[in-house]
């Protein structure tokens, strides 16, 4: 997932439309993003994208950690899954906020 | 207590003596950038679900100068996590058998490659469409 749309979602939310570069300045415009986060597929993409990258990376920096010398204890886990459920909760939250 | 003192290798920096192991520590480095980008996503969501101003006011962060040269190497960062993972596809993948002969680990790194490729076409497209 995150090496196959990580690229692709980097590029658009963080360069192509705060630079208005080959999209529409306006693409991601609040009611736009509104629209697409109150949607039911909009909604399901930005949770899963962001579940996924955040379990990804936690789970990776967490067996990496091993490598460079800290040892899995209930800090590592706290600092990597910890971490990735509260993000997950947050976004959760924020999106069911959002209505639908 | 045991008086004993077992001689234990220290292993610091043991991968910087390989270059192949430098290449992974680099590889799993990139996960750090993988969950800037989900933090950097779920405040944006955040952001939208507390109205137009808020949501204004992150697009608008979005657009400084260090903004985008943070995206830049986060773009760096996951391509190049992207190209590293599949480089390495073959090695976690079962042997795949077709007509009777092995498939060449070659191929399966292009068809990761062109997985991705495709991907960001497609994804493009349709923000293209949405936008």
């Amino acid at each position: 997932m995150a090496a196959l749309f990580g690229p692709i979602m980097v590029f658009i939310t963080g360069i192509a439309v705060p630079l208005g570069l080959l999209l529409p300045a306006d693409a991601m415009s609040y009611p736009k993003m509104l629209a697409f986060a109150q949607n039911f597929i909009g909604k399901g993409f930005i949770f899963v994208a962001v579940f996924l990258f955040i379990w990804h990376a936690g789970h990776r920096i967490f067996h990496s950690l091993h490598e460079v010398g800290i040892h899995q204890g209930i800090g590592s886990k706290l600092l990597t899954y910890g971490v990735a459920a509260v993000v997950t909760v947050i976004a959760a939250v924020a999106l069911l906020g959002l209505g639908f | 207590m045991s008086k004993r003192r077992p001689y234990v290798r220290p292993m610091d920096g043991w991968w910087k003596k390989n270059p192949y192991y430098v290449e992974y520590m680099v590889h799993e480095g990139t996960a750090l950038f993988v969950a800037a980008y989900a933090i950097v996503l779920t405040f944006g969501l955040v952001r939208l679900s507390q109205g137009e101003a808020a949501w204004n006011g992150w697009l608008e962060a979005m657009k400084s100068p260090l903004s985008i040269i943070f995206h830049l190497v986060l773009l760096a960062a996951i391509v190049y996590h992207a190209f590293t993972w599949f480089k390495l596809f073959p090695l976690t993948t079962p042997p795949v058998v077709l007509n009777g002969k092995k498939v060449e680990p070659e191929l399966i790194v292009r068809g990761g490659w062109a997985a991705a490729i495709g991907a960001t076409v497609v994804s493009f497209v349709i923000v293209w469409g949405l936008a």
